[in-house]
C-alpha cells in the first residue's frame, strides 16, 4: 500500500502541470470568514493520502484538492468541525488523521511521555536518595582511623 | 583514470581501517606500545586516502564526467559550478562517502590533538572508531559505491533535485553529518572507557569538546534546513516533524543531554555511568536517523533514497554497534563508581532534572516517529502521527526545560539555599511575568501561545544576563566589567546558548500565534491591502535562469504610502529534472518578515498570490545561530586550548617528528 502511495505521488508529480500551485487556491475558500477559518483548521489535521507526511492543507496534489473542496461542502452542509472529520476518517480510514485519536493501543503513544518521565524521575529520585549513605560512607574506616591516629603519634 | 583512482583510494581506506580496528586493540589489551602506537598513523593515512577518494568524486562532478552513474543522475553541464560541486552530497552514494570523510577526520583529529589521552585509552578510542569506520566503508563498497560506471555513457545528466540546488540546501548536509559523526567520537571514548573500566574527570574532559563540536555542528545543520524549508517549500512553515527532520532532531536532544551530563561528570565526578549510556546513545540515534532517512522505511518527503537492501545492512550496523556498546555497558556499568557526593538542591540535581526532560522529550519524539510503523506490524492498523501529536506531547517538555533552566544554572555545586539562589531571580521572573502580560494585553483574545513564549524568552534571556551579572562579583561598574572580560569562555557561552535557546521559543511561539495570511487573486497593477502593508502585484515576466525557466512576479510593498520592499516572488521550472519549486519575495526584517508567493494564472489575466506577515520569523534561526556560536564560544575556553587533562597528566614532552 505504501509502496503504491509512492508510486501515486511520483506519477502524480509528473502529470501535473510542470507549475507549482499554491496549495489553498483562491476558488476555494469559502465567503464566509469564520467557516473558512474552520475549514482551515480541519485541513491542518487531515493528511493528504498520495503526499509523504503533508497535511491537505500545505498539498498541492489534487487529491488534497479534492479533500480540501470535500471539507468544505460539509462545512456548509452545517456540520460541526467533528462530524467533518468523521465524515473523513469513515471514507478514508484513520490514516488521515494526523493526530492520532487515543483508542486501543494509540494510548501507549499518548501515554509514553508522561509514562517515562514519572519513570525518569522515578529513577532520579531513588538514586538520589541513595546518595545520602554514600555521603555518611564518606568517614574513615577504622583501618584508616586507625592509620590516622598512629600518623598523628597518638 | 582520476575516477578509478578514487575507487581504490577507497578501498585501501577500508583496509587501512582495519588494521586501524584491530593493531592497536591487541596492544592496548596485552601493553604493546609498538601495536598501540600504530593507530596514530593509521589514522591519518585513512584520512588522507578517504580524502583523495573524496577529491576524485568532486572531480568528476566538476568536469561533468557522464561515465559515472551518480554524476548522470544528479549533475547537468549547465549546472552552476557551486551545485556541481555540492552535488556531490545531494545524492545517497556521495553523501555516504562525504560521511565516511567526516568520521575519518574525526578520527584522524583524535590522533592529531590526542598527545595527552593515556595511551591505552587513545588507542583503544581510535580502534573503536576505525571500527566505526570499517561497517560503513563495507556499505559503501559493497551497497552504494559511488564509482559505478556506465557501459554506454549519455550525452548529458539528469540535473540534481532542483530543490537541492539552494545554498541553504547545499551546506545542510555536511553540517548535519558532521554533527552526527561527532557523535560518534563520544561513542568511541565511552566504549574505550567500558572496556578500560574507567572514568575520570579527565575522560570527560575529552569527551566533551567532542560533544560541544558535535552538537554545535547539529545545531547549525537544523537551523539551515528549517530555514531552507521556510523560504523554499512556499508556505513559510520552518518544521514539519517529518521523520527525516525528527532523525535529525533526536540525536541534538541527546547530545545536548549529554553535553550537561558530562559537565557533572568531568566537575563532580558523578552520574558517570549515564554520561556512558548517554554518549552510546546519541550515536545510536544518529545511526537510527541514517536508518531512516536511507531505507526510506517511513516514508517521508526527504527520503530522496530508497532501497530495502541499503536498509538491512545498517540495520545491521545499527545492531551490532548499539547491541555490542550496550551489552558491554550493561556488564561494566557497574564499576562506574561515582565519587562526588551531592545534595538534593544542587546543580548536580539541576542538570539531572536537564537531562530527564531532554532524554525523555528526545525518547517521545522517537515514539511518535516509528509508531506508525509500530501500528501496522503490532496491531495491524494504518495510522499518521503528525504535527498536532509531536506539537501536544513534545512542547510542554520545552516549557518545562525553560522554567527550570535560569535556576538550574544559579545554583552552586554540591549544595545550594534555594532563598539565595532565588534572591536574584525573582526581580526577573517579575519582569519576566509582566512582559507575558502585556504582551496578553495587547493581542486580547488570540492565543495563549504568545504571551507563555514571551515569558519563557524574557525569563531565560534575562537569566542568563544575570547568571553573568552575579559572576562578576560585587563592586563597580567597572570592577565588574573588568572581572565580566576575564570570565571564563565557557561562562560566556553557556549564558550565550540559553540565551539563544530563549531567542528561538519567542521567534517561534510569536510567529505561530501572530502569521497573518492571505490568500487571493490579484489583478495586475491594483494594490490589496494585508495588515498595515498596501501590496501591487506590478507586473509578471518570463525569466530564463542558468538551467531553469522562472514565472517572476514583481510586487511592491508599500505602508502608509512609503515604500518599504520590491519583491520578486518565482515559480521556476527545471526543464531537466521536470519540476517546478517556488521561490518566495521575503523582505525579512528584525521585527516581520514579509513573505509573498506567487501562484497560478487564473482566467481574466491575474495571478493567485498568497502574502504572509510572519512576525519575528528570524528570532527562530537567529537563536540557533546564537546558541551554536555560544558552543563556539565554550570551545575555545583555555582550559581545551591549553589541552584536556593536562591538570592530571604530568606533560610530557612532544616527540619532534
Amino acid at each position: 500500500m505504501r509502496r503504491l502511495a509512492l508510486a501515486l505521488t511520483v506519477a502524480l508529480s509528473l502529470a501535473l502541470p510542470p507549475v507549482a500551485a499554491i496549495a489553498v487556491q483562491p476558488d476555494e475558500m469559502l465567503e464566509d470568514p469564520a467557516l473558512e477559518q474552520r475549514a482551515r483548521e480541519i485541513s491542518e489535521g487531515l493528511r493528504c493520502l498520495v503526499c509523504r507526511n503533508e497535511s491537505i492543507d500545505e498539498s498541492n496534489a489534487d487529491l488534497a484538492r479534492d479533500l480540501r473542496l470535500l471539507v468544505r461542502e460539509r462545512l456548509v452542509a452545517g456540520d460541526s468541525n467533528a462530524e467533518v472529520v468523521d465524515f473523513i476518517v469513515d471514507r478514508y480510514g484513520e490514516y488521515v488523521l494526523l493526530r492520532p485519536n487515543a483508542r486501543g493501543a494509540n494510548l501507549i503513544l499518548w501515554t509514553a511521555g508522561p509514562a517515562l518521565l514519572i519513570l525518569g524521575i522515578g529513577i532520579a529520585v531513588f538514586a538520589l536518595r541513595r546518595r545520602p549513605s554514600a555521603a555518611q560512607n564518606d568517614s574513615l574506616s577504622s583501618e584508616e582511623q586507625a592509620r590516622l591516629d598512629r600518623l598523628l603519634g597518638k | 583514470m582520476i575516477v578509478e583512482l578514487g575507487h581504490f583510494a577507497l578501498i585501501l581506506a577500508a583496509l587501512v581501517a582495519v588494521v586501524q580496528m584491530i593493531v592497536p586493540m591487541v596492544g592496548a589489551q596485552n601493553g604493546w606500545r609498538g601495536w598501540m602506537a600504530a593507530a596514530e598513523p593509521a589514522a591519518t593515512a585513512q584520512f588522507l586516502f578517504v580524502a583523495f577518494s573524496f577529491a576524485a568524486l568532486t572531480y568528476a562532478f566538476v568536469t561533468s564526467d557522464f561515465s559515472l552513474r551518480i554524476v548522470v543522475n544528479n549533475s547537468h553541464t549547465l549546472k552552476p559550478l557551486l551545485y556541481k560541486v555540492t552535488g556531490v552530497w545531494g545524492n545517497h552514494e556521495g553523501s555516504m562517502l562525504l560521511w565516511v570523510l567526516i568520521l575519518a577526520l574525526f578520527g584522524a583529529s583524535a590522533a592529531w590533538f590526542g598527545a595527552n589521552l593515556p595511551e591505552r585509552l587513545r588507542a583503544r578510542v581510535l580502534s573503536v572508531q576505525a571500527a566505526i569506520g570499517v561497517a560503513f566503508y563495507a556499505f559503501i563498497l559493497l551497497t552504494s559505491n559511488p564509482f559505478d560506471r556506465l557501459a554506454q555513457p549519455p550525452f548529458d545528466g539528469q540535473d540534481l533535485n532542483p530543490l537541492l540546488q539552494d545554498p541553504g540546501l547545499a551546506f545542510h548536509p555536511p553540517f548535519l553529518y558532521l554533527g552526527y559523526v561527532g557523535l560518534s567520537m563520544a561513542f568511541s571514548f565511552a566504549v574505550a572507557a567500558l572496556i578500560e573500566g574507567r572514568v575520570d574527570a579527565a575522560w570527560a574532559r575529552w569527551v566533551r569538546p567532542w560533544t560541544l563540536a558535535a552538537w554545535l555542528f547539529l545545531t547549525i545543520g537544523i537551523a539551515l534546513g528549517s530555514w531552507w524549508a521556510y523560504y523554499e517549500l512556499g508556505w513559510g512553515g520552518f518544521w514539519f516533524w517529518d521523520p527525516v527532520e525528527n532523525a535529525s532532531f533526536m540525536p541534538w536532544l541527546i547530545a545536548a543531554a549529554l553535553l550537561h551530563s558530562a559537565i557533572v561528570t568531568e566537575k563532580r565526578e558523578a552520574l558517570k555511568s549515564w554520561t556512558i549510556l548517554l554518549s552510546i546513545l546519541a550515536f545510536g540515534f544518529s545511526l537510527i536517523g541514517t536508518f531512516i532517512v536511507r531505507s526510506g522505511v517511513l516514508t517521508s518527503v526527504h527520503a530522496f533514497a530508497n532501497d530495502p537492501e541499503r536498509g538491512v545492512f545498517i540495520l545491521l550496523i545499527l545492531a551490532v554497534f548499539m547491541g555490542g556498546a550496550l551489552t558491554l555497558y550493561a556488564a561494566r556499568a557497574g564499576a562506574m563508581e561515582a565519587k562526588g557526593v551531592f545534595a538534593l538542591a544542587s546543580r548536580e540535581t539541576a542538570l539531572v532534572a536537564n537531562n530527564v526532560l531532554l532524554a525523555v522529550s528526545a525518547f517521545v519524539v522517537f515514539i511518535g516517529t516509528v509508531w506508525p510503523l509500530v501500528a501496522e506490524l503490532a496491531f495491524n492498523r494504518k495510522l499518521s502521527v503528525g504535527p498536532p501529536f509531536f506539537d501536544a506531547a513534545f512542547t510542554p517538555f520545552m516549557v518545562a526545560l525553560a522554567m527550570i533552566l535560569p535556576i538550574g544554572s544559579a545554583m552552586p555545586w554540591k549544595r545550594a539555599r534555594m532563598g539565595r539562589v532565588m534572591r536574584p531571580l525573582w526581580g526577573i521572573m517579575a519582569l519576566s511575568v509582566a512582559l507575558g502580560a502585556l504582551v496578553w494585553t495587547m493581542q486580547t483574545g488570540r492565543s495563549i501561545l504568545a504571551p507563555v513564549g514571551a515569558v519563557l524568552a524574557a525569563w531565560l534571556v534575562l537569566g542568563a544576563g544575570m547568571d553573568l551579572w552575579q559572576r562578576a562579583g560585587r563592586g563597580g561598574l567597572s570592577d565588574k566589567a573588568r572581572r565580566l572580560r576575564r570570565l571564563p569562555r565557557a561562562d560566556w557561552g553557556k549564558a550565550i546558548a540559553h540565551g539563544g535557546f530563549g531567542i528561538t521559543i519567542f521567534g517561534i511561539a510569536a510567529m505561530t500565534a501572530w502569521q497573518v495570511e492571505d490568500i487571493r487573486v490579484a489583478e495586475v497593477g491594483e494594490p490589496f491591502r494585508v495588515g498595515p502593508y498596501e501590496i501591487t502585484l506590478e507586473s509578471v515576466e518570463e525569466v530564463e535562469g542558468p538551467n531553469y525557466v522562472s514565472t517572476m512576479g514583481m510586487m511592491q510593498v508599500t505602508r502608509s504610502g512609503r515604500e518599504v520592499a520590491t519583491l520578486t516572488p518565482e515559480k521556476r521550472r527545471y526543464p531537466v529534472a521536470q519540476m517546478p519549486t517556488t521561490e518566495a519575495g521575503i523582505d525579512n526584517g528584525v521585527l516581520r518578515d514579509l513573505y509573498l508567493v506567487i501562484g497560478d494564472r487564473q482566467s481574466g489575466g491575474a495571478w493567485a498570490v498568497r502574502s504572509y506577515i510572519k512576525p519575528f520569523a528570524n528570532w527562530i534561526w537567529a537563536g540557533a545561530i546564537i546558541m551554536a556560536l555560544g558552543g563556539v564560544m565554550s570551545l575555545t575556553d583555555r582550559r581545551y586550548r591549553v589541552a584536556a587533562g593536562a591538570g592530571k597528566a604530568p606533560r610530557r614532552a612532544v616527540p619532534a617528528e
